[in-house]
């Protein structure tokens, strides 16, 4: 008995090491990456204006401009990427095998993924959260009158938990119906089932296109929770985790400085220190990262400023137009903000 | 009284017993309560029939580029249309397009030439289909050798990995399944005991399970560094879960034999698989044909399953083409023509199954 006791001791004992030492999986991403040729990364399986093959068969998002600007600062190429979809379940172990370096896939940002899956967010590509989408007839403007209305929802989501608390702390009262997917949402919504939508703000836009009359329908302006969603990394690879932040930062930097995909190359010429050390014409910023002094001026170049990225994918340039709001840089009233480079 | 030794001249059937009028009394109109039921069932299908026509062709959008050519009173075909090309290859390059046809084209000829009955040299068709082929299929899609592009199968999907993954799932379960039901009326202990352990476990989960098990837990059993290609896992679990049911199906077709036809076969001084192989299975697998060709088709729509782990096939790409943000709100257009092409080859396959049965039809058809 006591022996075979041991015995399976020894045995799952074995098996946690195994899982364990899986999470150090490709200590340096770095040089895998490099030696590989492409960027592995890890996007959904199409969501609106964060990650879709469009009609020519290649991805397109603001998440997926995450992936092509890490590429451009590695390799100098933002197209060496490739792209593997991952639902919502298997994104994590994804990353934790190795499977992909990056994991660029509207995750939100929280304490139980950021401190127990062994993972690392990089920071914050859009500031996202719950909204609610109306009849125009209505006339409600404000979330606060919406005191027992009926409000669509999809099941299975914390969009549904959300909700709940802010009508009880709101001390109001709500009737939820419940649906399965958001086209069967936007259905019920669209049959009169509810008077109200509720779903992520980012996607609130995409469903209200799917309406068949847009214009009869207005988006609320409160944001009723807190979504910031980012890139995310395995954890005890510090290397790799700033190569990731920093193309994040690089875009947000070089919106704030003004330098478009188009103007970069005039911006080389540029007097300001800020600008010079951001496109590696002062210092080398990149050495530290292991990577090279233009990593920058690539991104910037091949994939533009952050808010280029915004507007071509989720704002006023997209079928989408999803107004900057919280997600504008903090000089112009938002709060996207990137440390200097220095 | 007369004696007619002639027989009498057959007889036109009288008047209102033929033609399409008569039809229509014997059949819709024999009384009144049929006559209601039928006027009714005209009616529904009247209901249902006017507004999907005027929806799918009437008040369709054909011709454009973008969804503002889209009137919206009806189907948007124009959204199809935009994306056919990826709703057939996925996302392979389209200038690699021709060796997807090529292969498609090889095996469709392959398959033309064994299923007409007046082609000579069937067995080396045969052949080159199982052995010569599935190289050859190989060395096209993926590529790598001979000067061809290596297209990384991240990049295959839509119809064409449809294809692919039935038809490898076919072409592994058959045999395999063959083994499994051999093993299963076995009499050695082990064998038979591994057999029987091997089916009861994979009918006993779901192939959504084991799709899952194979993308989110292997992965962190392997090895650090290792990887297994999502789509050899997906032929993986496809072709192990088809086998045993496959397992199931030609075991119940064995069963029909009578055992008399094994022991007389015996008698001659046959080795087992002289028996098995010239004596039961050809007379067990054509009265197996329904059974296997209902595993082929399930097969072939359970392929859609490798949706969740992120595999884009058919039914996959359509639904990634829906989250376009410069196609929102297509799904419907999206979604029947997925269905219609599903059942192209459903209804084929249904098709050809019937006419082998007929042709095969040597008396045990009851």
């Amino acid at each position: 008995m006591r022996d075979n006791k041991n015995k399976w001791l020894l045995l799952t004992s074995a098996a946690a090491l195994a899982v364990g030492t899986v999470s150090m999986a490709s200590a340096d991403t770095l040089d895998n990456t490099l030696e590989r040729g492409t960027l592995q990364c890890g996007v959904s399986d199409g969501l609106p204006g964060f990650s879709a093959p469009n009609d020519q068969g290649e991805w397109q998002g603001l998440d997926v401009d995450v992936c092509r600007a890490v590429a451009a600062a590695v390799f100098g190429d933002s197209e060496a990427v490739r792209y593997i979809s991952l639902n919502a379940v298997e994104r994590f172990t994804a990353l934790q095998s190795g499977e992909v370096d990056v994991l660029s896939r509207n995750t939100t940002w929280t304490t139980t993924r950021d401190t127990t899956l062994g993972l690392n967010f990089t920071g914050v590509t859009f500031y996202d959260g719950i909204g609610f989408m109306i009849n125009k007839d209505l006339g409600v403007s404000s979330a606060t009158e919406l005191d027992g209305a009926a409000i669509c929802v999809q099941s299975g989501t914390t969009t549904e938990l959300n909700v709940a608390d802010y009508f009880r702390a709101n001390g109001m009262e709500f009737d939820p119906i419940v649906f399965d997917t958001s086209e069967q949402t936007v259905g019920g919504y669209e049959a009169g089932r509810c008077d109200v939508l509720t779903s992520d703000s980012s996607q609130l836009a995409a469903l209200r296109i799917q309406l068949s009359d847009p214009d009869q329908s207005v988006i609320l302006p409160e944001i009723i929770s807190k979504e910031p969603l980012g890139p995310v990394v395995r954890q005890g690879d510090d290397k790799w985790f700033n190569i990731v932040k920093w193309s994040l930062f690089a875009m947000l930097n070089a919106e704030e400085m003004g330098i478009t995909s188009e103007n970069v190359d005039e911006m080389l010429e540029s007097d300001n220190p800020d600008v010079a050390r951001l496109l590696g014409r002062d210092g080398n910023y990149g050495e530290a990262m292991g990577l090279s002094a233009d990593w920058a001026y690539n991104i910037i170049k091949q994939v533009g400023n952050y808010g280029e990225s915004y507007d071509r994918n989720v704002g006023m340039d997209s079928p989408l137009q999803i107004e900057r709001g919280i997600n504008a840089l903090w000089t112009e009233g938002g709060i996207q903000y990137a440390p200097p480079i220095r | 009284m007369t004696i007619q030794h002639k027989m009498i001249e057959a007889r036109p059937a009288p008047k209102n017993t033929v033609g399409p009028l008569a039809w229509l009394r014997a059949n819709l109109f024999s009384g009144p309560v049929n006559s209601v039921f039928t006027l009714l069932g005209f009616y529904l299908l009247y209901l249902l029939l006017v507004p999907t026509i005027e929806w799918a062709f009437i008040d369709a959008d054909w011709i454009g580029t973008s969804r503002d050519d889209c009137s919206r009173e009806g189907a948007c075909w124009v959204f199809v249309n935009a994306r056919i090309g990826q709703f057939i290859y996925g996302l392979y390059p389209r200038d690699e397009i021709w060796r997807v046809n090529l292969t498609f084209g090889v095996f469709a000829v392959l398959i033309a030439w064994l299923a007409i009955p007046r082609l000579p040299f069937k067995r080396w068709v045969a052949l080159a289909t199982l052995v010569v082929f599935p190289l050859l299929a190989f060395v096209l899609l993926y590529g790598g050798l001979f000067g061809l592009p290596l297209v990384q199968t991240h990049r295959w999907g839509g119809l064409m990995l449809t294809l692919v993954l039935a038809v490898v799932g076919m072409v592994g379960a058959l045999p395999i399944g063959i083994v499994l039901a051999l093993g299963r009326r076995s009499q050695m202990p082990i064998v038979k005991s591994f057999c029987v352990v091997f089916i009861e476990f994979w009918r006993g989960v779901p192939l959504i399970t084991v799709l899952f098990m194979a993308s989110v837990m292997l992965p962190l059993f392997l090895p650090t560094g290792v990887s297994v290609d999502r789509l050899i896992r997906a032929f993986i679990g496809i072709t192990l879960f088809q086998s045993a049911y496959m397992a199931e199906v030609i075991r119940g077709g064995l069963q029909a034999i009578p055992r008399g036809q094994e022991e007389a076969a015996a008698a001659l001084g046959m080795s087992y698989w002289l028996r098995m192989g010239l004596i039961v299975l050809p007379q067990a697998l054509k009265m197996m044909i329904p059974g296997i060709v209902n595993t082929f088709i399930s097969l072939f729509k359970d392929t859609t399953l490798v949706m969740i782990i992120g595999l884009f096939d058919l039914l996959g790409i359509v639904q990634a083409a829906l989250s376009d943000s410069r196609w929102l709100g297509f799904s419907l257009e999206g979604y029947v023509f997925a269905a219609f092409m599903f059942w192209i080859f459903c209804f084929s396959m249904s098709r050809y199954s019937q006419y082998l049965e007929r042709k095969l039809h040597t008396g045990h058809k009851r």
